[in-house]
């Protein structure tokens, strides 16, 4: 059988960069193919080449043997495509089942009952748990995926692409994920799944495609490989070692107190149910658990962007203020958002990303100073090997060169305390291995640090202290050393490991 | 068989600067139908328009003269869109400024001339911002629609104006309604000899510089342009996005309200009903097809009333009527509206 997919020679230039290289890519039909590289190497570019929202500078793509051009997304749709990209596109104020239909209505007239029956009868089909008649905006992002796979699907795709899938999943959901993909598998559709994590690949893929600098390294089939192998054929030489944090003896004061918090959400759910917790001076506090248990509220409050009903939060004895973004990094408060979106302004530069948050520090009488401004940027871009020039407009950088240029406005300046909320998602071995240097180095310099994560793993590497988040509160606290996944996960479902 | 093909992503780098001459090409072909309607060739008239009044120099000196408002209020409605924040409202803002400038203007007997119009440009500008506050309050603490309170405004202050012209400020003299005429020492000096180019023009080039500068260079102007990109995270960045779009909203307001300083003090030497035939409205089309950049505001401002200076002479040899050059900048913005958008994708010829 031929190649469902084969992409001969491609190559994509943007300005004096080429993001991708005379690549050769192919798709089998009923694989899952993986497609690795380290940050910027040009995954998801010649993903958006495969998908029509790029045009190759040279090369050729077929499909079934045939050659093909897409100029646009609607004609890989029709040739059987599906995409689902690291930033979603969905219209948020629309329920789950006009998100799916949008732009593929099929007659005139809607019926929004018919509509939504259809959509629920696909998702069955594959066990997606949804409910089409949410809203999307409402949703988590696990579930926001599920309703861009289901999307695609809707369209009748052969080849789905996930471009980092899991970056944004629980654990518990990347099995889901991995069900739904093995059921799609079944039914005889390719899919093409990028990720920085080998231990997915491993688990899912049958054959890996690795790219570095815009080449093809490698190609080989998964099972013929290891989890070293790919990493090294990804950064090109022998890979880092793990930090791990091994000191958990030091007792600081406490630098972040946070007290009995308790917020309504705009519906009148309760996300926060008198949370408290306390990190030290050189201290790493992780907090565990399942997405949408209160996690997004709890950092959307430390970071000034939320006030909640009731309750407190100090930092080193000072009271932090709610709803005051300036005067929480003011109190030396390092942030990093979960949603990259948020907290960088695509359409600026590099350099004015870099400098914003404290952009007092850059200005003389109200006058920008250009000077210190690109100095600023090219000692960061340097310190945190951000692959880009200060005036590069954020949006055109790679998703894990995005997430760096929050590291390393927040990192970079000495914080009393860090909010670190999925601080590696999206980023590769290496990149996250620095991150957790970074984290350590924080640690070791004596500042607070709460680790908001998904990755299970990441916790029990980086804490000292392991906080499992319920519901909208602490349900256990475990130190590191006598940490048990099986405990931790119980708690994290909500379980009374001691009832 | 060759076939059009519309794709998205971002039009070649060679393709941007031509975009607004692309918009004045095909506005001009579209125009040249009601050209040919009225009567006359499409090529003369694109003369009349374009080319003869910047071959006299009297002409020239009316494109100062009539880009001077629209100038202004470009820059003012520019530093509104900027941070998102649109306001619609200069042709009001306009009038308030021109109220105070008359008012002041009025009252100026004895006061040497630098005093009497720095006067008035200060009332003109602060007038316009007073105008300009209630919509941006409403905006920054009840995040009511400024389009719909800056629009509805507008006739507001046109009911006001008329209704000063007809009551207390009717000329005792002429009992037309218009107000009585300013001071001689209030009267902007003429700054091009036998001309009607007026310190008005310097006052806005300098006004479009400044905010060049502000929207570059300056603390203020990075916020304004973070907060337009991207509210969200301008917030997570420590802006104070609603102080900041208020502010923008009056200093919007009071550059808007020197246009209508500028027609008091250097035109018409009193407040008429007519004083703007929507300034603030042009100002909108300018500020558009500038990009909402500084230089590119400038130049749509000289560009509109070279269209404008063009009309009349058309009108004059040609006997097209004059409100042409109204429909040619309705058209252009909607032409540059519609390339703006094109900008987005690319055009390629395929099989
Ligand atoms: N629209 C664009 N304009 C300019 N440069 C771009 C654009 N899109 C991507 N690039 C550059 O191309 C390179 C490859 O980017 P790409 O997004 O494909 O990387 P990636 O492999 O998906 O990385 P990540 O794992 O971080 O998502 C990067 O250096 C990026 O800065
Ligand atoms: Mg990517």
């Amino acid at each position: 059988m031929p190649p469902i997919i084969e992409m001969r020679g491609i190559t994509k230039r943007f300005g004096a960069l080429t993001a991708n290289d005379g690549i050769d890519f192919s798709i089998e039909p009923g694989e899952i193919h993986a497609l690795l590289g380290e940050n910027g190497a040009g995954k998801s570019t010649l993903m958006k080449i495969l998908y029509g929202l790029y045009q190759p500078d040279a090369g050729e793509i077929r499909i079934n043997g045939q050659p093909v051009r897409l100029t646009s997304p609607a004609e890989a749709i029709v040739s059987g495509i599906g995409f689902v990209s690291q930033h979603f596109a969905l219209v948020p104020k629309f329920t789950v089942a006009e998100n799916v239909v949008l732009g593929h209505e099929g007659s005139r007239t809607l019926h929004p009952t018919a509509m939504s029956t259809t959509v629920m009868e696909t998702a069955a089909s594959l066990r997606l748990l949804i409910d089409v008649n949410a809203i999307v905006g409402r949703l988590s992002v696990g579930e926001q995926q599920r309703v861009e796979i289901l999307k695609a699907l809707y369209r009748d795709c052969k080849v789905l692409i996930m471009d980092e899938p899991t970056a944004v999943l629980a654990p518990g959901d990347i099995a889901a994920l991995f069900d739904i993909l093995r059921v799609l598998q079944g039914r005889g559709m390719s899919v093409i799944i990028i990720t920085h994590k080998l231990d997915e690949v491993f688990a899912i893929s049958q054959r890996v495609t690795v790219l570095r600098l815009g080449k093809v390294v490698g190609e080989v089939r998964t099972q013929d490989s290891t989890p070293a192998a790919l990493a090294q054929m990804m950064v090109g030489r022998q890979t880092v070692t793990v930090a791990r944090n091994t000191d958990h003896r030091r007792q600081d004061a406490v630098k972040l107190d946070v007290r009995d918090l308790r917020l309504t959400d705009k519906r009148g759910g309760l996300r926060l149910r008198g949370l408290s917790l306390e990190v030290r001076g050189g201290e790493i506090v992780g907090v565990a658990g399942v997405a949408g248990n209160g996690q997004s509220e709890l950092v959307s409050v430390l970071t000034g962007m939320a006030a909640p009903d009731s309750g407190s939060v100090t930092v080193g004895g000072a009271p932090l203020p709610f709803r005051d973004p300036k005067a929480v990094s003011r109190l030396k408060v390092a942030r990093i958002p979960e949603d990259r979106l948020k907290g960088v302004i695509g359409d600026l530069s590099v350099q004015d990303n870099l400098m914003l948050e404290s952009v007092e520090d850059f200005t003389r009488m109200g006058h920008l100073d250009r000077a210190r401004i690109r100095a600023n940027a090219e000692a960061l871009i340097r310190a945190f090997q951000i692959k880009a020039a200060p005036t590069d407009l954020a949006r055109t950088l790679s998703g894990g060169n995005i997430q760096k240029i929050i590291l390393a406005r927040s990192l970079g300046h000495a914080p009393e305390v860090v909010i670190a909320a999925q601080p590696t998602r999206g980023l590769d071995i290496g990149a996250t291995e620095y991150v957790h240097q970074k984290l350590l180095e924080q640690k070791e310099r004596g500042a607070a640090i709460l680790l908001i994560s998904e990755d299970l793993e990441e916790i029990l590497l980086l804490s000292d202290r392991i906080l499992v988040i319920y519901e909208g509160r602490i349900a256990g606290t475990f130190a590191a050393q006598d940490a048990q996944i099986d405990q931790i996960g119980a708690l994290m479902t909500g379980a009374h490991p001691h009832a | 068989m060759l076939n059009l093909k519309i794709e998205r992503g971002p039009a070649p780098l060679w393709l941007r600067p031509l975009i607004p001459v692309i918009a004045v090409v095909v506005t001009f072909a579209l125009v040249s139908v009601l050209i040919l309607w009225a009567g006359a060739s499409p090529f003369d008239a694109v003369y009349q328009l374009l080319i003869n009044p910047l071959t006299r120099t009297s002409a020239r000196a009316d494109i100062l003269m009539m880009a001077t408002p629209i100038l202004l209020t470009g820059v003012a409605v520019a530093v509104a869109f900027v941070c998102g924040y649109y306001n619609i409202g200069a042709e009001g803002q306009l009038y308030a400024g021109a109220i105070f400038a008359a008012w002041v203007g009025v009252n100026a007997e004895g006061l040497p001339p630098v005093v009497a119009i720095g006067l008035m440009l200060i009332a003109g500008f602060l007038a316009g911002m007073l105008w300009a506050l209630l919509p941006a309050l409403l905006k920054s603490w009840l995040s009511v629609d400024e389009v719909v309170t800056t629009l509805l405004l507008n006739s507001v202050m046109l009911f006001i104006v008329s209704a000063l012209l007809n009551g207390p400020w009717r000329d005792p003299v002429s009992g037309w309604p218009q107000s009585p005429t300013i001071a001689l020492n209030a009267q902007f000096p003429v700054i091009i000899a036998r001309s009607r180019v007026h310190l008005g023009f310097i006052v806005a080039v300098v006004v479009a510089l400044a905010v060049w500068w502000m929207l570059a260079r300056t603390r203020f102007g990075l916020e304004l342009r973070a907060i337009g990109k991207n509210r969200e995270a301008a917030q997570f960045l420590g802006i104070p996005v609603r102080r900041r779009v208020l502010a923008a909203a009056l200093i919007s307001g009071g550059i808007a309200g020197l246009a209508g300083v500028g027609e008091v003090g250097g035109i018409h030497y009193y407040l008429i009903g007519s004083l703007s035939p929507g300034f603030g409205y042009t100002g909108i089309i300018v500020a558009t097809l500038g990009a909402l950049t500084m230089p590119g505001v400038m130049l749509s401002a000289l560009f509109l009333a070279l269209i404008n200076r063009g009309a009349i002479s058309a009108n004059r040899e040609l006997d097209v009527p004059v409100y042409l050059s109204d429909v040619i900048q309705a058209a252009l913005l909607l032409v540059t509206l519609a390339v703006l958008l094109l900008n987005r994708y690319r055009i390629r010829w395929g099989r």
